[in-house]
């Protein structure tokens, strides 16, 4: 039986001065305890809707619930629902990894040893719990996606945002993500999951959207839109076959 | 509250790893204030106590020129050059040192002044007395054959010398020759009338000045260069925070930081309360590490110690309120500018312009007229005129409410039009 997590109405979103709609009308729902993967190429509108979703942006029409709430009636709520893991770092260079865990894990409420134990056990994980006391800017691009990661998830949320989780690291630093988002969602988060890597995607997603233009092209599991793509193999068949070849350089 | 505690715990950890950011907060503001003093005292000291060489070229050799070197040697503000390399001075030799700027200034005293100034003061008394019958004919007569002519005094002056310097040395030259021309009369009146008739003449000012300054303790509190220039300097530190709070806060939006917090659950009012608290910590710190320099180090290096006279208190006020103005301003600029290279610049060169809108180098009433409106838009002049409120006009606390109200008024206009800002932007 389904559970929406997120429901989404209709969505749009032009920028300012911008000529087309970078979400366009978009309706979807997510349910609980999927992964739902949101691929697309470049300016697909992927970003743009994950930052509607996260409350960074605001819609120019339509509407959407997370958990029932909508940022509106209750931003708090969401907020404390949701953990994003944005594109970029987005951590304090200068800061040692426990010290930029220790304040976003305390942007949460999360004090004292729960948020010891939390920083320590993630870290001891994700392989970095040598590395707890050194400086983010000494680290490497799979060392610093791993503490990206970290930060979004040291409160549990229900619902998690990635933005192209995996992106410049390495097979290693990917794996280890990848397997740790597994987990993550074994014990009840949804996740959304926006990415390039389209065996990734394959391998990790339960359900996925190929979107263009703002628009969904196709939704389902990733069976399911193999199946009903014609002479698709893979999802990377499916992919060009509804977006086409063309370069998407934006 | 425990958000905005680590918040400021984050920023606190922030700025610790920053040396440079911290040699700019707190040793750059201590080079400045000691600089600006050392130079201002010299200064003031230059009309008093530093000797400055002028040359005087005399052709006189009478008694008018004899006085000037006399007095000028006196004064201990010149030293009088009358020979180079051991020929006398000529006009024209003068005036290519002074123009080369090889010296301040020369002065040429005229062929014969003295003559003529006494020819001319004889003639007058004369011309009085007889016209009173009351010419002495005991008394040498000076005959009155000639008309006397004017004479100028001629001076030169590097072109490099600031007005200010010209005209003091233009105002004590005069004064001079107006005391050689009373006592010559006087003496004309002495050799006319004789000396028991002038015997009752006093040659002393009838009339002086005398400063009257604020008391505290049955203390005067005089106001020296310390005074001035610490409060001044301090508030000129305080401000100068604009560069590294702007820059951390456009830091956090390249960084990707600001997008995080943006998704936690804590409002953007917290984010800024906790820059805000940070930074006001750090006005305080300058400020009592400014004060501390200008109690305790300056006597040690030469410098007047800065009196508080019992001033502590309302001085930390007023510190903490232009330590609020600086923090807006710099939440502001940090709000708007979108990369370091916007922020830093202009921070440092809007807080120089503020700077001196706001009195810090020329005193406000000395500016022209439009500037002296402008300057009241200022909140270091809002910050300057309390501090010299507390300090030398001995206000109370009611007496520099105006100030301080200014002050925290231009903060909260400051935070509000940045999140007034940062929410037309996320509505892109």
């Amino acid at each position: 039986m389904s559970n929406p997590v997120i429901e989404i109405q209709s969505l749009s979103k032009k920028y300012k001065d911008a000529d087309f709609f970078s979400v366009n009308a978009l309706s979807l729902v997510v349910n609980k305890g999927e992964i739902f993967g949101l691929l697309g190429p470049n300016g697909a509108g992927k970003t743009t809707l994950i930052s509607m979703l996260c409350g960074l942006i605001k819609p120019t029409s339509g509407s959407f619930t997370i958990e029932g709430h909508t940022y509106k009636d209750d931003s708090y709520a969401i907020k404390k629902t949701i953990g994003v893991v944005p594109q970029e770092y987005a951590l304090y260079p200068t800061l040692t990894a426990r010290e930029n865990l220790t304040y976003f894990g305390s942007m949460y409420g999360l004090k004292g040893s729960n948020l010891k134990q939390k920083i320590n056990d993630s870290l001891e994980y994700l392989g970095l719990i040598k590395f707890a006391d050194k400086r983010i800017e000494t680290f490497s691009g799979g060392m610093k996606r791993r503490i990206n990661l970290i930060a979004g998830l040291l409160h549990e949320p229900s619902v998690l945002f990635l933005d192209e989780p995996t992106v410049g690291v390495d097979v290693h630093s990917k794996n280890v993500i990848i397997e740790y988002l597994k987990q993550v969602n074994a014990r009840g988060t949804t996740i959304i999951y926006t990415s390039h890597h389209l065996a990734e995607a394959q391998d990790l997603c339960s359900h996925i959207a190929i979107i263009d233009s703002g628009m969904i092209l196709i939704q389902g599991t990733p069976d399911e839109i193999i199946t009903v793509t014609d002479g698709a193999q893979n999802l990377e068949d499916v992919f060009l076959s509804l977006t086409g070849k063309e370069l998407r350089d934006v | 509250m425990y958000k905005l505690l680590m918040s400021v715990n984050k920023e606190i950890l922030l700025l610790r790893r920053d040396l440079g950011g911290l040699i700019i907060l707190f040793i750059m503001p201590l080079v400045l204030v000691i600089t600006i003093t050392l130079i201002q005292d010299s200064t003031f000291k230059t009309a008093t106590e530093t000797k400055i060489p002028i040359l005087l070229v005399d052709n006189d050799k009478g008694e008018i020129s004899n006085t000037v070197l006399k007095n000028l040697g006196e004064s201990g503000s010149f030293s009088v050059v009358t020979k180079l390399e051991g020929k006398l001075l000529d006009e024209a030799v003068a005036k290519e040192k002074v123009f080369d700027g090889k010296y301040q200034m020369a002065i040429i005293i005229p062929a014969e002044l003295s003559k003529g100034l006494k020819a001319k003061v004889d003639g007058n008394v004369n011309s009085i007395l007889e016209g009173f019958g009351a010419t002495d004919n005991t008394a040498a007569k000076t005959p009155i054959t000639e008309k006397v002519t004017p004479k100028e005094v001629r001076l030169y002056f590097d072109p490099a010398s600031q007005s200010a310097f010209k005209n003091a040395v233009k105002s004590t030259i005069d004064k001079m020759i107006s005391q050689i021309e009373t006592k010559s009369i006087y003496d004309a009146f002495k050799a006319q009338m004789g000396e028991e008739s002038t015997a009752a003449f006093n040659q002393e000012n009838y009339i002086s000045f005398k400063e009257i300054v604020p008391m505290f303790e049955n203390k005067a509190m005089v106001p020296n260069s310390t005074q001035h220039n610490v409060p001044a300097w301090t508030l000129f530190a305080m401000f100068f925070i604009v560069v590294p709070l702007s820059i951390n806060i456009v830091k956090e939006k390249n960084q990707g930081t600001q997008v995080r917090l943006r998704t936690n659950p804590v409002s953007y009012l917290t984010v800024i309360a906790g820059k805000t608290v940070t930074y006001l910590i750090i006005c305080m710190l300058q400020f009592f590490l400014m004060v501390a320099v200008g109690v305790y180090l300056f006597p040690h290096i030469g410098l007047p110690p800065l009196g508080l006279n019992g001033t502590f208190f309302l001085m930390s006020v007023v510190a903490l309120f232009s330590g609020f103005a600086a923090v807006g301003f710099g939440i502001l600029l940090g709000t708007f500018a979108k990369t370091q290279e916007q922020a830093a610049p202009f921070g440092s060169t809007s807080v120089v312009i503020l700077a001196a809108m706001g009195g810090v180098w020329v005193p406000v009433f000395a500016m022209p007229k439009i500037m002296q409106y402008i300057a009241k838009a200022s909140p270091m002049n809002w910050g300057l005129d309390a501090f010299y409120d507390v300090l030398l006009r001995n206000n109370t606390l009611a007496g520099i409410l105006p100030q301080l109200a200014s002050l925290f008024l231009f903060f909260v206009a400051m935070v509000v039009i940045s999140i007034l800002y940062d929410e037309k932007k996320r509505a892109v």
